[in-house]
């Protein structure tokens, strides 16, 4: 059988064309190994090109005190403690030189007053640590790698859905999928696998994420026998659009507030002075007064409470509009026109300008904005060696969002670009160094080959399946339902038991047309991907009973110090989802005793 | 002189009525929709037709939500290109009532209910399926772009001046629509002869990056066929980050390639110059 298929051998496949896929292949191609990189759409159209604030790095170009410890620390306190303490190190420690290397290959950050890599505030980090190109990061991050990629000849199959890894005994072997233009299979057999495929943001009925994010990469990780960790922790966005209802969901970038935008409820309260929790009290201004000179670039004063991390400012937002202090169209008031010019706000803030005049056809200059937490990101994901991101199955490696450890219970803005580039990079690396090693292919199994090609054909054959466009909508509501921001024992168990019932028609969904660039047979494969990882996220909120970071828990509001140092590992056995505690891996002294040290304030400058 | 881009449908179609059981207009003031009628190129390059959709549409939903309105209630396997459905990443182009648009961008209320909205795949580019091009040739052209070359010795210490004059043009969503409103590529099909707009605009940006040091002047004159374009300025009116594709990147090369070619001193300086070599 897949003597027919269009086969392909790569030594390093890289699954994701984001800014982690395409360091990560950047980087193998620095071995001597033949490089490919599959994504489902164009070349450039990934979800980094959406990415606004900027990248975490210690450059200390506009604050010289800030270091790698700075960041490291403010990492971990971000994260609750709960992420690993290795990756959040060698994430602060190698950052600047990725934005160093970035600007090298042609990426054009803002400037310093000295003809430096600007950097900007964001939320949680102390010192102005963002690299960042107006609010247009993350395009300009993906057409400089998307063209290193490029001119370094590595071979793209774009439009290309990866459906199932292959394994040859417990190392992978390879990647099977379908080309979208005509629906035809590709085979890839490659020595070395590397997941780049983002988030799972289509979980939920509002968010930021594309259709793209369907949790391909955790669902086929997962079936190849690595292990899911921190699923409970999923990222609401505090900011993204409310109205019009078809654009709900849409993010409006932390920028706003790290260029002084404030968040009002209706009753014209800068609610969130009311939110500041104890762990940050004494690190952020405790006065208007205060919070206007940080904005006017004072920075012996804190910042704003409204730049607290995203889970803390989420809550807030939530606990206002259930009391009945929300906007009109059921968030809050987020704005900057009364706060900056109208010179300044367009140049700081160009997208949005335009995204709230084209899409709601408002003057951000003029008119605040509304707001209401969206979906925005999963903190959890693949466990991965920290040092190579290699997953626990031998050749498959994990990098970016797909990947967890890194971020913890909540994932500071700026985080993302920063560990896309670092981690792909280190990736890349790792698995070229594999495939180098290697002299020969894994063998293929074709009838397991002939088998997965066969429930992909399955769709056309059903009479009477789930329509999966339906399933796909019952599946966010369940989600948002049983599974969102604010959970308790009862909702997460009836979400289980929903999600399981998902979970069988998922298996038995039918769709009719041709193979060619068919949306509705890409959605079965997608749903199942989705239902999968919605279990997972159920299954891990559930077990957790305690509220940390993104996780909240209505039956258990407090942290609770006995899971301080826990995580839930989510696995299948036997096709079975297996969930083992286990320890968070410990910081080793020197990191030890820089979290027990650590104030959170800042150094005298 | 309109010649037909291989793999495309005709210009006219036969128009079938897919369903129609809501009058055209009416806004029903339980649901608090309106009802639009959508035209909807269906077909591959060889093959389609017209196909008339009623769709229910209420206040604020862009053209790009009245497809997918489609695809869940009538027709799941509707070809659409998108992503960030926030005009950020260009991949939801295409043409409505003849107008390269990206249809995230295209608010409903920007048309009339009563007459319908023709919505069809990007002209210049051969059709995969319903509204989805074959924009590869893209792509290759891009690949014989010059890339990013610094000096060996760049330190990277420029002024934010310096970053301004490039970045207009790196504002650039790739959305091709450009490249599909240009009539060079358009109608007359020039792909071989002439890069079209989008990879000016991309030269441009890496002309004017502070530490860039490539000279693609012979590329732009030779492969890239700057020449091509006689200014009718349609790239930049349909450019959907406001690009001034026409004045601020492709005039410029074009004096570029004037200066070093056709300067009559330029000209004596090089044949001097090669009598030396």
């Amino acid at each position: 059988m897949s003597e027919s298929i269009d086969t392909h051998e790569l030594d390093v496949l890289v699954i994701g064309a984001g800014g982690a896929g395409l360091s990560a292949a950047i980087s193998a191609a620095e071995r001597d190994v033949s490089v490919g990189v599959v994504c489902k759409s164009l070349l450039g159209k990934a979800h980094t090109v959406m990415a606004e604030g900027g990248i975490a790095a210690a450059l200390g170009n506009v604050a010289p005190a800030d270091d790698w410890k700075s960041h490291f620390l403010d990492t971990m306190k971000g994260g609750w403690g709960l992420n690993d303490p290795r990756m959040a190190e060698i994430h602060a420690k190698e950052s600047p030189e990725r934005v160093r290397t970035l600007q090298e290959w042609g990426a054009l950050f803002d400037r310093t007053d000295d003809g430096k890599i600007s950097q900007r505030p964001f939320g949680g980090h102390r010192y102005d640590r963002l690299a960042h190109v107006g609010d247009r990061t993350g395009l300009e991050m993906i057409r400089t790698l998307q063209d290193k990629t490029v001119a370094e000849g590595i071979d793209v199959y774009q439009e290309c859905t990866t459906t199932h890894l292959l394994l040859d005994g417990d190392q992978v072997a390879g990647a099977l999928g379908v080309w979208r233009d005509d629906g035809s299979p590709i085979l890839f057999r490659s020595k070395a696998v590397i997941l780049a495929t983002g988030g799972l943001g289509q979980c939920y009925r509002i968010t930021s994420n594309s259709w793209e994010y369907t949790a391909d990469g955790h669902a086929m990780a997962l079936r190849a026998g690595a292990a899911l960790v921190d699923m409970a922790f999923v990222q609401f966005h505090p900011t993204g659009m409310v109205w019009p209802k078809s654009v709900q969901g849409t993010l409006v970038t932390e920028g706003v507030r790290g260029e002084g935008g404030i968040l009002l409820n209706s009753e014209d309260e800068r609610f969130m002075f009311d939110y500041v929790p104890d762990a940050y009290e004494g690190s952020v201004a405790p006065t208007v007064e205060e919070a206007d000179r940080w904005v006017a670039g004072d920075r012996d004063a804190r910042p704003p409470p409204e730049l607290l991390t995203r889970d803390v400012v989420a809550r807030a937002i939530l606990s206002e509009v259930s009391a009945g202090r929300g906007s009109p169209h059921g968030g809050v008031f987020l704005d900057i026109a009364n706060q900056r010019s109208t010179e300044y706000i367009q140049e700081k803030l160009p997208a949005m300008v335009h995204q709230f005049r084209e899409l709601a056809e408002i003057d951000i200059t003029e008119d605040p904005m509304e707001v209401f937490p969206t979906c925005h990101y999963m903190m959890g994901g693949i466990r991965v060696d920290p040092e190579t991101q290699e997953t626990a199955v031998p050749g498959l490696y994990a990098s970016g969002e797909v990947a967890g450890g890194l971020h913890g219970a909540n994932r500071l803005g700026g985080n993302s670009l920063s560990d896309l580039l670092v981690f792909g990079n280190r990736a890349g690396h790792a698995a070229g160094d594999r495939a180098e090693g290697m002299d020969t292919f894994p063998p293929i199994d074709d009838e397991d080959v002939t088998n997965k090609l066969n429930s992909l054909e399955a769709p056309f054959e059903r009479e009477d399946g789930t329509d999966p466009y339906a399933l796909h909508a019952e599946l966010q509501t369940v989600m948002e339902e049983y599974v969102g921001i604010m959970r308790d024992d009862d909702r997460l168990t009836t979400g289980i038991e929903r999600l399981e019932d998902l979970a069988e028609r998922a298996a038995n969904t039918a769709t009719d047309g041709s193979r060619a660039y068919n949306p509705g047979w890409e959605k079965c494969f997608a749903v199942r991907h989705l239902v999968e990882a919605g279990l997972a996220i159920a299954h891990a909120a559930r077990e957790r009973t305690e509220s940390r970071g993104a996780h909240t828990r209505i039956d258990y509001p407090e942290p609770d110090e006995e899971l301080e140092r826990v995580e839930f590992a989510i696995s299948l056995v036997g096709g079975e989802i297996d969930i083992a505690r286990e320890a968070v891996p410990a910081p080793r002294e020197e990191l030890r005793e820089m979290l027990q040290a650590d104030t959170g304030e800042e150094e005298t400058q | 002189m309109s010649t037909q881009t291989e793999g495309q449908p005709p210009a006219e179609e036969a128009t079938t009525e897919e369903q129609s059981d809501e009058p055209t207009g009416d806004r029903d003031p339980e649901t608090d929709t309106t009802t639009y009628t959508l035209e909807v190129y269906r077909g591959d390059g060889e093959d389609g037709e017209l196909v008339t959709y009623d769709v229910p549409i209420q206040a604020g939903m862009v053209l790009l939500d009245a497809l997918h309105w489609i695809q869940a209630n009538r027709q799941p396997d509707l070809a659409v290109r998108w992503n960030c459905k926030s005009g950020r990443c260009g991949s939801c182009s295409m043409e409505i009532d003849g107008m390269p648009s990206l249809s995230c961008m295209k608010r409903m209320s920007e048309y009339d209910a009563d007459t319908p909205i023709r919505v069809t795949p990007m002209r210049a580019f051969p059709v995969v399926k319903d509204l989805v091009c074959d924009v590869s040739w893209n792509y290759e052209v891009n690949a014989e772009i010059e890339p990013f070359t610094p000096a060996p010795d760049a330190d990277f210490t420029f002024y934010q001046p310096d970053v301004e004059r490039s970045r207009e043009f790196r504002r650039c969503i790739e959305c091709f629509l450009c490249q599909d409103v240009c009539h060079v590529l358009r109608e007359h099909d020039k792909k071989d002869a002439y890069a079209g707009p989008r990879y000016l605009v991309r030269s441009a940006g890496l002309h004017f990056h502070p530490e860039d040091t490539a000279d693609r002047t012979e590329w732009m004159k030779e492969d890239a066929g700057v020449g091509y374009c006689n200014i009718t300025h349609c790239c930049s009116d349909v450019c959907p980050e406001d690009i001034e594709i026409t004045d601020n990147a492709i005039i410029p090369q074009k004096e570029r390639v004037v200066d070093e070619y056709y300067d009559p001193l330029a000209q004596i300086k090089r044949k001097l110059s090669d009598v030396w070599s």
